[in-house]
């Protein structure tokens, strides 16, 4: 039987279709990876309930995956996904693709009309930036732009 | 009627689902027709978390009901009659203060409503909440802040905005009159009180619109009923037409 291991390291090349510089083990999406005989069980947690991508995802987890095994794919909501799962390597390769990762921790700001967070440029680092609209391109993208290099990016929203 | 159904627990599902998919096939509506970029964008995210929500009731629904019923057929082969969505959400989406006015009265309620259920006495409720409630907070922040911009912007647009806010309220009331539905499902723990829901909703609501410098809300309107029970506008046919046509001409089609 494979190792998990081996299943884990075939996950880490499974890039998230919207955001490509990201594996779903950067996005915090996959949270359990178990075999069971002989098939092979992931639990995955949706980013966004109406997010397209998802479909997408699934369907390149068993195909990365089926060489090892039968697999099955469980969709797990609760705990629901958060931002904070996303990895420390997932931030930069973020941040070095010219998006924003998320600031801060998301716990703790399930309020209504928090305050929005500082935001630092992607391109020039600045901290002097302005959101132009709080939904962007994806579901978990708001849009912002630098007062300094006055560049447009985008930001991963904490969620 | 197919698809209809005697089970309080699946008849409370759907209430919930037809909200989120009405609400949000509404939403698409604005697709290529926003008044700029953005906001475009933003509408339409808003009504893909809508019906990605909708999406998650619609199969639990199924699931209670047993029979072989899949979200599909909740979705595309009920008629008028068995949605249980308030009338609220039916209503066209007019201008855009028209649009935002509608939603800043539903995100408001949902954000509450969502906060209650995450707490449901049903384990799959809770989940479902859990994860619509986060969000459902930008929603509810986007369109506060538009009712904000708008009533606190040019004589024009606030103008437009208070005129929005005050046709559209008695709709909003339909939201804390509690229908059987929502009683049993108050009674067994599933979902709110919705009436208690409507001092927090009314107190948020007065906030926003003080900073907004539009006129409270006149608290004393009586509400306009219907949604609930499945006497709907004339409006929610000509949805349900844009809506269901395609499924219906090809009952068996996949993408």
């Amino acid at each position: 039987m494979v190792s998990e291991e081996a299943l884990w390291s075939a996950l880490a090349e499974v890039m998230d279709p919207e955001v490509p510089v990201l594996s779903v083990v950067d996005l915090g999406v996959i949270r359990r990876v178990y075999t069971e005989g002989s098939s092979i069980h992931i639990d995955l947690s949706p980013t966004y309930t109406g997010c397209p991508a998802m479909d997408v995802i699934q369907k390149r987890v068993e195909e990365a995956l089926n060489s090892f095994g039968e697999v099955v794919v469980h969709t797990v909501l609760d705990p629901p996904w958060t931002t904070d799962w996303m990895t420390a390597t997932g931030r930069e390769k973020l941040e070095a693709y010219g998006i924003a990762p998320p600031v801060g921790k998301a716990t703790d700001k399930r309020s209504l009309w928090a305050v929005q967070p500082s935001v630092g440029c992607p391109r020039c680092k600045s901290q002097n930036t302005e959101i132009l609209s709080l939904f962007g391109s994806t579901a978990c993208k708001s849009l912002y732009q630098c007062r300094d290099c006055h560049e447009p990016f985008d930001y991963f929203k904490c969620l | 009627m197919k698809w209809d159904t005697c089970d309080p627990k699946a008849a409370y599902v759907l209430h919930l689902a037809d909200d989120a998919l009405i609400l949000g096939q509404r939403l698409s509506e604005w697709c290529g027709h926003g008044p700029i970029l953005e906001q475009d964008i933003a509408l339409t995210n808003i009504s893909l978390d809508l019906i990605g929500l909708a999406r998650q009731y619609y199969q639990y629904a199924a699931e209670l009901m047993g029979d072989g019923c899949t979200e599909n057929d909740l979705a595309y082969f009920r008629d008028s009659r068995a949605f249980k969505n308030h009338l609220l959400v039916e209503q066209p989406n007019g201008h855009w203060g028209d649009t935002l006015a509608r939603q800043f009265y539903y995100d408001t309620f949902h954000f509450f409503q969502l906060e209650a259920l995450s707490a449901s006495a049903d384990e799959r409720l809770g989940q479902i909440a859990r994860k619509a409630i986060k969000e459902c907070t930008y929603h509810a922040q986007y369109s506060a802040e538009w009712i904000i911009r708008l009533g606190d912007g040019t004589e024009e647009s606030h103008q437009k905005i208070a005129e929005s806010i005050s046709r559209l309220a008695p709709f909003a009331g339909e939201f804390f009159v509690p229908s059987e539905v929502d009683a049993a499902a108050a009674a067994e723990g599933w979902g709110p009180n919705v009436a208690s829901l409507r001092t927090v909703w009314l107190e948020k609501l007065q906030h926003i619109l003080a900073l907004a410098k539009l006129a409270p809300l006149d608290s004393e309107k009586p509400a306009r009923l219907g949604g609930k029970s499945g006497l709907h506008s004339e409006y929610h046919g000509y949805i349900l037409a844009e809506m269901q046509s395609l499924a219906r001409a090809y009952p068996d089609a996949t993408w």
